[in-house]
C-alpha cells in the first residue's frame, strides 16, 4: 500500500499521462514543425549541420519564388478541382442518395454497387482512363479533371449521405409534405438541414480526397491545370532536391485543408449526433 | 354535406391485405375518431387519406373533390404527427408557420395566424425557443398549433397523445376537445385508445382487421353493440361475458342460475355480456329485469370512486363495479343485483349481436 494520500496518488497518475500525451504531441507534431521552419530557412541554415532548430529571422524568399515563378498557381488549380469537384458530388450525392432511400431506387443491390465501385484499386483503370481523355481530349483541362474527381467522390458521398438521410425521421418529411411542399422543397427545407452535420463532414472529406489526389493528376495534367502535388514533385529532381520550394509548396498545399477542417471541425465531431427531436 | 367520401378503399402491401373495402363518410364539422386495436388499419387509412400512402382499390373524395391521386400537399389537410414532427433546427415559431410558408402566405397574416394559434393553446411565451428546450406536451401543443394555423378543410390526428404520460394526456384530450369545439372542423383522429374515442368522438368507427366493425355514437356503440368486439372493446373495466344457455325469457348460467332475459325468444347456447357498471350490491325489493346472486369476492381493486370486485359467476369470473365501501376484503360473501334491462346476448359461432 501506498503511504501517500489517495488525492496525491491520483495527480501523480495525471501527471504521468499528461507528460505521455505531451510527448506524442511532440513527436507527432514535429515533421510539421520541420516542414513549415524549412520554409522560411536560408539555402545555408537548410543544409546547415548541426541543423537550425529554429531560424534567427522569418524569411519570405522561398514563398517569393513559387508565386513569380507561377508555380504557386498549382495550389488554385487544386482548389478550384477539389470545391468544384465536391460541391458537384455532393448535390448530386445527396439527391441520390435520397431516392435510394426514400424511394427504394434499384433495391438494395444498386447500393451496394455504387460503394462497390470504391474499391477498385484506382491505379487499374488509370491507363484505359488516360486513353479515353486522349481521345475526347479532356486530357490538361479542368472539366476532365473534376469530371473525374466527382466520379469518384459520388460513391463516397451517396454512401455516406445515405446513412445519415436514414436517420431522418420520416415523420418530418411527411408532415412537410402535408403542410404544402414538393419533394424537391422537403429535400432542401428538411432533409438538408436535417443532414447538416453529415453534409459537411462528407463535404470536408471529399475536398480531402480530391486535394490529396496524385495518380490521376500526374497522368491527366500537362501545363493547364497542374495541381499542387504534382507540381511539388518537380522539386524532387536527378541531381537535387530543391528542399525550399518542396517546403514552401507543401505549406501552401496544407493550409487550405487546414483551414476547410478547421471551420468544419464543429461539425466533424458533431458526426451523427443529431437527430429530430422526439417524445 | 360531407367533407370526406371513402367508397371501396382497399390497401395492399405486397401480400398483406391491410385494409379490405372501407367504405366512409365524413360530414363537415364532425369530430370522428378512428379506433381499433393494433393492426386494424386504423393508421393506414388515415396516411391513406393524407396521401402519404396510395390506395391500392378504390377512391377518396375531400369536400367533393377526387383526390385519390392527388398529392398530400392538394389535399387542404393538416396533420399532427405521433412523435410530434416539429423541426429541431426551427424556433417554435418558425414551426407553426412552416404550413404557412410553404404555401406562400403573406408574412404579415402568417405573424397574425400564429399569434392567435400561439394564444389559443396557451405557448405564446415559447415562440422564440426550440423543440428541444420544450417539454412532451408543450411539443405536442407546438404540433397541434402547427396544424391549426392552416385553415385546412381536414385535421387529421395520428395517435397524437400516445407519448405523453397519463395526466398529461387527460389535459391534451381536455384541450382537442375545446379546440374542436371552437374551431368546428371536420377532424379525424386516430387512436387505439378507446377512453380517448369515447371522450373525443361526435362519432367512433371502430376498425377491426382492416375492416369497418361498427360506426355510430360514442354512447351508440357502448350501449348497442354489434358484436363481441365492439363489446368487448369499449368500456373499462370491459364487459363481462358469460356463457349461458337460452331458454324463452330466461339465460341459464353453467351454474344453474336463472337469469330473466326481456324478449327473446331463442333458444340454445349464447354469450351473455353484461357490463361491470350493471352490476351491484343487492339492496331492497327485486326490480322487474333484475336477477340475484350470492358469490364469494375473489379479488377486490378499488380505484377510490369505486371497487372492481372480481367475482365468480356461473362458472366464469366476472367483475363488478361497485361502491367505494360496498366490500372490504377478498372472502368476503355478498348479494349482488344484476341489471339484465341492460344485458347484451351474442351468439357465439357468429359474434354477432342476437
Amino acid at each position: 500500500m501506498s503511504g501517500l494520500p489517495f488525492h496525491r496518488r491520483k495527480s501523480t497518475r495525471l501527471a504521468v499521462r499528461y507528460a505521455i500525451a505531451g510527448l506524442l504531441v511532440v513527436i507527432f507534431c514535429f515533421p510539421i514543425y520541420w516542414l513549415f521552419i524549412i520554409s522560411f530557412k536560408t539555402p545555408e541554415e537548410i543544409f546547415a549541420f548541426p541543423p537550425v532548430w529554429y531560424p534567427e529571422s522569418i524569411q519570405f524568399d522561398n514563398y517569393k519564388v513559387l508565386f513569380k515563378d507561377g508555380d504557386a498557381v498549382s495550389v488554385l488549380n487544386s482548389l478550384i478541382l477539389a470545391s468544384s469537384s465536391t460541391l458537384i458530388a455532393m448535390v448530386l450525392g445527396t439527391i441520390a442518395a435520397y431516392s435510394l432511400v426514400r424511394f427504394k431506387t434499384g433495391g438494395e443491390n444498386l447500393a451496394v454497387w455504387i460503394i462497390s465501385q470504391r474499391m477498385m484499386p484506382p491505379v487499374a483503370i488509370v491507363f484505359p482512363v488516360f486513353l479515353l481523355y486522349v481521345f475526347f481530349g479532356w486530357v490538361d483541362t479542368y472539366f476532365g479533371l473534376i469530371l473525374l474527381y466527382t466520379a469518384f467522390a459520388l460513391p463516397y458521398v451517396i454512401w455516406m449521405m445515405r446513412g445519415y438521410i436514414e436517420d431522418i425521421p420520416l415523420e418530418l418529411e411527411e408532415s412537410a409534405l402535408v403542410d404544402g411542399c414538393t419533394r424537391w422543397e422537403v429535400l432542401w427545407k428538411v432533409v438538408f438541414p436535417m443532414a447538416r452535420s453529415g453534409l459537411f463532414a462528407t463535404a470536408v472529406f471529399t475536398f480531402v480526397f480530391s486535394w490529396n489526389e496524385f495518380l490521376f493528376a500526374l497522368v491527366l495534367t500537362r501545363t493547364e491545370v497542374m495541381t499542387y502535388t504534382v507540381q511539388v514533385t518537380h522539386y524532387f529532381g536527378g541531381q537535387s532536391n530543391f528542399w525550399a520550394k518542396i517546403a514552401a509548396m507543401s505549406v501552401l498545399g496544407t493550409i487550405p485543408v487546414f483551414i476547410a477542417v478547421a471551420t468544419m471541425q464543429r461539425y466533424l465531431v458533431r458526426g451523427i449526433s443529431m437527430g429530430a427531436v422526439k417524445g | 354535406m360531407s367533407d370526406l367520401k371513402i367508397t371501396g378503399l382497399h390497401k395492399y402491401y405486397g401480400a398483406y391485405h391491410a385494409i379490405k373495402g372501407i367504405d366512409l363518410e365524413v360530414p363537415s364539422g364532425e369530430f370522428t375518431v378512428l379506433v381499433g386495436p393494433s393492426g386494424c388499419g386504423k393508421s393506414t387509412l388515415l396516411r391513406t387519406i393524407a396521401g402519404l400512402e396510395e390506395p391500392s382499390q378504390g377512391s377518396i373524395e375531400i369536400a367533393g373533390i377526387d383526390v385519390t391521386w392527388a398529392r398530400p400537399r392538394d389535399r387542404d389537410i393538416a396533420m399532427v404527427f405521433q412523435n410530434y414532427a416539429l423541426y429541431p433546427y426551427m424556433s417554435v415559431g418558425d414551426n407553426i408557420a412552416f404550413g404557412l410558408q410553404a404555401r406562400k402566405t403573406a408574412s404579415a397574416e402568417i405573424a397574425k395566424r400564429v399569434a392567435r394559434a400561439a394564444e389559443m393553446l396557451g405557448i405564446g411565451p415559447l415562440l422564440k425557443r426550440f423543440p428541444r428546450e420544450l417539454s412532451g406536451g408543450q411539443r405536442q401543443r407546438v404540433a397541434i398549433g402547427r396544424a391549426i394555423v392552416r385553415d385546412a378543410r381536414l385535421f387529421l390526428f395520428d395517435e397524437p397523445l400516445s407519448n405523453l404520460d397519463a395526466q398529461l394526456r387527460d389535459d391534451m384530450r381536455v384541450e382537442i376537445k375545446r379546440l374542436h369545439q371552437e374551431l368546428r372542423r371536420t377532424m379525424i383522429y386516430v387512436t387505439h385508445d378507446q377512453v380517448e374515442a369515447m371522450t373525443l368522438a361526435d362519432r367512433i368507427v371502430l376498425l377491426r382487421d382492416g375492416r369497418i366493425e361498427q360506426q355510430g355514437t360514442p354512447l351508440d356503440l357502448f350501449e348497442r353493440p354489434a358484436s363481441l368486439f365492439v363489446a368487448g372493446f369499449l368500456g373499462s373495466p370491459r364487459m363481462n361475458f358469460m356463457p349461458v344457455s337460452l331458454e324463452p325469457g330466461v339465460a341459464v348460467l353453467g351454474d344453474g342460475t336463472r337469469l330473466p332475459l326481456t324478449a327473446t325468444a331463442r333458444t340454445g347456447r349464447a354469450l351473455l355480456g353484461l357490463r361491470p357498471q350493471h352490476i351491484a350490491r343487492a339492496a331492497g325489493a327485486l326490480a322487474p329485469g333484475h336477477a340475484r346472486a350470492l358469490v364469494t369476492v375473489e379479488l377486490v381493486q378499488p380505484t377510490g370512486t369505486r371497487v372492481q370486485a372480481t367475482l365468480p359467476l356461473g362458472g366464469v369470473s366476472i367483475i363488478a363495479e361497485l361502491g367505494a365501501h360496498e366490500v372490504s376484503a377478498p372472502g368476503e360473501r355478498i348479494e349482488i343485483d344484476l341489471d339484465m334491462t341492460h344485458a347484451v346476448l351474442f351468439d357465439p359461432t357468429t359474434e354477432r349481436v342476437i
